[in-house]
C-alpha cells in the first residue's frame, strides 16, 4: 500500500507534487484548522483594523480587528467542507443518472439527457444566482444550488463513458448470464469508470468553490455570523485602498487550493488535458 | 476556391447550420421553461410582495389580476414567453419601471465592456496558444501550461483586487470605480474601464490560450505537417502557411466558446468595479428577489451564451469538410 503510494506520486510531474502539497494542506487545515487557530475566530482581539503582518497577528487584523489568519482557518473549514459536499452530491448523482441511462430504454436516455442538456446550456454562474434568489441561501441550499448547478457535467462525462462501456463484451456476457440491470450497472459498468469519475470529482469540487466563494463575494452566500473564504474577502473589501492583508489573503488562500487540485489532476497518468476553470 | 466549389460548400453547409439553429431555438424554449418554473418556486407572488403585508385581500386580488397573477401557471408562461419574445419581459417591481427600459440602459453598456476585452484578449491568447503549440514540450511550454492552468482557476475577484492594488491603489494610474459620465471622452471611458477590461481579459485569455495550443496541436501531428517538414521547410512557416490556414476553424471554435467565459466573469468583475452593466443589474436583482427582471437577466445571459455555442459550431462546420458530411 505504501509503496504503490510512492511510486505514484513519484509519477507526478513537479508541479503535479505541489498541486498533491497544496490539496494535502488544505484538507489538513479544514480538519484541523480551528484547533490550530490563534484566536476565537470572532472575537476582538487586535488593537488596530486592517493591521499589517504582526508576531500576534501573522496575517493581520479585519475590518473589525479581528484575527486574519484565525478566521481564515475557520473560513477553510466552509470553504472546503461545502464545496467537498456539494461536489459529492454532484459527482454522485451525474454517475447515478448515467448508470440509469446506460441500462435502461432509448426514451429513458433520451429524457434524461434532453433535460441536462437544457440545464447545461444555462451559464453555471447565472443558473445559481436564479436558483438563491428562489431558495436563498443557508447553508445546506447553498449545497443544494451547487450540485444542482454542477451535476450536469458530471452527468454528461459518465453518460459518455458508462454508454462505451454496455457495448464490452464483457457487458454482452453478463447479459447473456441473465444478470439483472441492477448488476450490470453497478457491477460491470460502475468499476470501470471509477477512475476518470474520481479526477472529474476534482473539477467539480475547484467549480464549486470558485461559485460559492464567488456567491459569497456577492453577499449572495454564506451568510454571517458563518463566513466562508469568499466571505471573507467581501467584509474587508472597504481596506482595499490600504493594501490590507485581511482581503489579499482569503483570496490567495482560494486560489492556492483551486490551482493545488488543477495541478495534480492536470498530472495525472493518462487525463487528457481537462481541467478547471471559471465556467 | 472557384465558384462551383464555393456553391457546393454552402449546399452541404447550410443545412446542417440550419439544424444546428433549430436545435438552439429548442434549448432555449427549454431552457426558458426551467427559469419560469424555477420562479415559480418562490412562495408568495409579485402582487403580495409589492403591496406588503399590511394590503387588504381586495388591493392585493385587483393588482393581481392587473399583472394576470391570477392565471395559471401555464397562461402565464405563454405570456411571458410572447413578452420576452416582443420585447416587453414584464415590470419591474423594485425599479418601478419596465424591465425593457432598465435593461435597455444596462445592456450597452456591457456588451461594450465584453466586445473590448474580447479585442484585448484574442490576439494575447492567440499568441500564447501558437507559441506553446509551436514549442511543444519545451521548457517554454511547460512554463505557459503551469501559467494558464493556474489562472484558469484562479477567483476572479482577486484578479479584480489585484489589478485594484496595483494600479489604482499602488501606481494611481487608473480610477477603480468604472462609473462613466454621458459626456465621457473616448479617451475618459477607455482609462475608466481599462480596469475592468484587463480583469475580464485575464479570466479569458488562459482558457482561450489552452484551446488555441490544442487545436494548433491537432494539426501538427497530421501527416502533411511531417512532409512539410521532411521537405525542408522552417517550423515557423510550417505553422503560419499550412498549419493556422487548416486550424483555423477549430480556433475560431474555441476562440469563441472561451468568449462565454466573459458571461461568467462579469458577474464578478462588474459588481466589483460597480460597473452598470447587465450583470450587476443581475445580481442587484437576486437581492432584491426582482424576479421579472432576474428572469429577463437570465434569459438574455443563455440567448448570448447559445448564440456564442452556435456560431462556434458554424466556424468548424465551415471550416471542417468531414463535419459537413455527416
Amino acid at each position: 500500500m505504501m509503496n504503490a503510494m510512492r511510486s505514484w506520486v513519484k509519477a507526478l510531474s513537479v508541479s503535479g507534487r505541489v498541486g498533491l502539497s497544496l490539496v494535502l494542506l488544505w484538507l489538513f487545515l479544514a480538519v484541523f484548522g480551528p484547533f490550530l487557530a490563534p484566536y476565537d475566530p470572532g472575537a476582538f482581539v487586535a488593537h488596530d483594523v486592517f493591521a499589517g503582518f504582526t508576531t500576534a497577528h501573522p496575517l493581520g487584523s479585519d475590518y473589525l480587528g479581528r484575527d486574519v489568519l484565525s478566521r481564515l482557518l475557520s473560513g477553510a473549514r466552509y470553504s472546503v467542507g461545502l464545496a467537498l459536499a456539494a461536489a459529492l452530491v454532484a459527482s454522485t448523482t451525474g454517475t447515478a443518472l448515467a448508470l440509469v441511462t446506460a441500462v435502461s430504454p432509448r426514451w429513458v436516455d433520451e429524457g434524461i439527457s434532453r433535460f441536462v442538456d437544457t440545464l447545461i446550456s444555462i451559464p453555471s454562474k447565472i443558473l445559481s444566482l436564479v436558483l438563491v434568489a428562489v431558495v436563498g441561501s443557508s447553508l445546506p441550499l447553498l449545497l443544494l444550488v451547487a450540485s444542482i448547478t454542477y451535476f450536469p457535467g458530471a452527468f454528461r462525462i459518465a453518460r459518455s463513458l458508462a454508454v462505451n462501456l454496455a457495448q464490452m463484451d464483457y457487458v454482452a456476457v453478463a447479459r447473456c448470464r441473465g444478470e439483472g440491470a441492477v448488476h450490470i450497472a453497478l457491477r460491470e459498468i460502475l468499476p470501470n469508470m471509477i477512475h476518470p469519475m474520481l479526477a472529474d470529482f476534482g473539477l467539480r469540487f475547484v467549480f464549486i468553490v470558485l461559485l460559492l466563494s464567488g456567491l459569497s463575494f456577492l453577499g449572495l452566500g454564506v451568510q454571517p455570523p458563518d463566513a466562508d473564504l469568499g466571505s471573507l474577502v467581501r467584509e474587508n473589501i472597504s481596506g482595499l485602498g490600504e493594501a490590507a492583508p485581511a482581503i489579499l489573503m482569503p483570496a490567495i488562500a482560494i486560489a492556492t487550493l483551486t490551482v493545488g487540485v488543477n495541478l495534480l489532476i492536470d498530472s495525472l497518468p493518462g487525463r487528457g488535458r481537462r481541467i478547471a476553470g471559471k465556467e | 476556391m472557384a465558384g462551383p466549389a464555393t456553391r457546393g460548400l454552402l449546399a452541404t453547409a447550410l443545412p446542417l447550420i440550419g439544424k444546428r439553429i433549430a436545435s438552439g431555438a429548442l434549448t432555449l424554449l427549454l431552457v426558458s421553461l426551467v427559469v419560469f418554473f424555477i420562479a415559480q418556486l418562490l412562495p408568495g407572488d409579485a402582487a403580495q410582495e409589492m403591496l406588503g403585508q399590511a394590503a387588504t385581500a381586495d388591493a392585493v386580488t385587483a393588482l393581481r389580476e392587473k399583472f394576470g397573477l391570477d392565471r395559471p401557471a401555464p397562461e402565464r408562461y405563454v405570456r411571458w414567453l410572447l413578452g420576452m419574445l416582443t420585447g416587453d419581459p414584464g415590470y419591474s417591481l423594485v425599479a418601478n419601471m419596465a424591465v425593457a427600459d432598465v435593461i435597455a440602459a444596462r445592456l450597452p453598456n456591457s456588451l461594450l465592456l465584453a466586445a473590448l476585452s474580447a479585442l484585448v484578449s484574442v490576439p494575447v491568447a492567440l499568441t500564447i496558444g501558437i507559441l506553446s503549440a509551436m514549442h511543444r514540450d519545451t521548457r517554454l511550454d511547460r512554463g505557459l501550461n503551469v501559467a494558464t492552468l493556474s489562472m484558469v482557476a484562479l477567483p476572479e475577484f482577486l484578479v479584480a483586487t489585484v489589478a485594484v492594488l496595483i494600479f489604482s491603489v499602488q501606481l494611481r494610474w487608473l480610477p477603480s470605480i468604472a462609473l462613466i459620465p454621458a459626456d465621457a471622452s473616448p479617451w475618459l471611458v477607455l482609462r475608466s474601464l481599462a480596469m475592468p477590461i484587463l480583469s475580464l481579459s485575464v479570466i479569458v485569455i488562459a482558457q482561450m490560450a489552452r484551446m488555441t495550443r490544442a487545436a494548433i496541436i491537432q494539426q501538427l501531428n497530421q501527416p502533411y505537417v511531417e512532409m512539410a517538414l521532411l521537405k525542408g521547410i522552417k517550423p515557423a512557416r510550417v505553422v503560419l502557411t499550412h498549419v493556422l490556414p487548416n486550424a483555423i476553424g477549430p480556433i475560431v471554435n474555441a476562440m469563441v466558446l472561451s468568449l462565454s467565459y466573459l458571461l461568467g466573469g462579469a458577474i464578478i468583475v462588474e459588481t466589483i468595479f460597480n460597473y452598470p452593466g447587465l450583470a450587476s443589474l443581475m445580481v442587484n436583482a437576486v437581492t432584491s428577489r426582482d424576479m421579472p427582471l432576474l428572469q429577463a437577466c437570465a434569459m438574455i445571459f443563455c440567448t448570448a451564451y447559445l448564440l456564442l455555442a452556435l456560431v462556434a459550431d458554424t466556424a468548424a462546420i465551415l471550416a471542417n469538410p468531414r463535419l459537413r458530411n455527416r
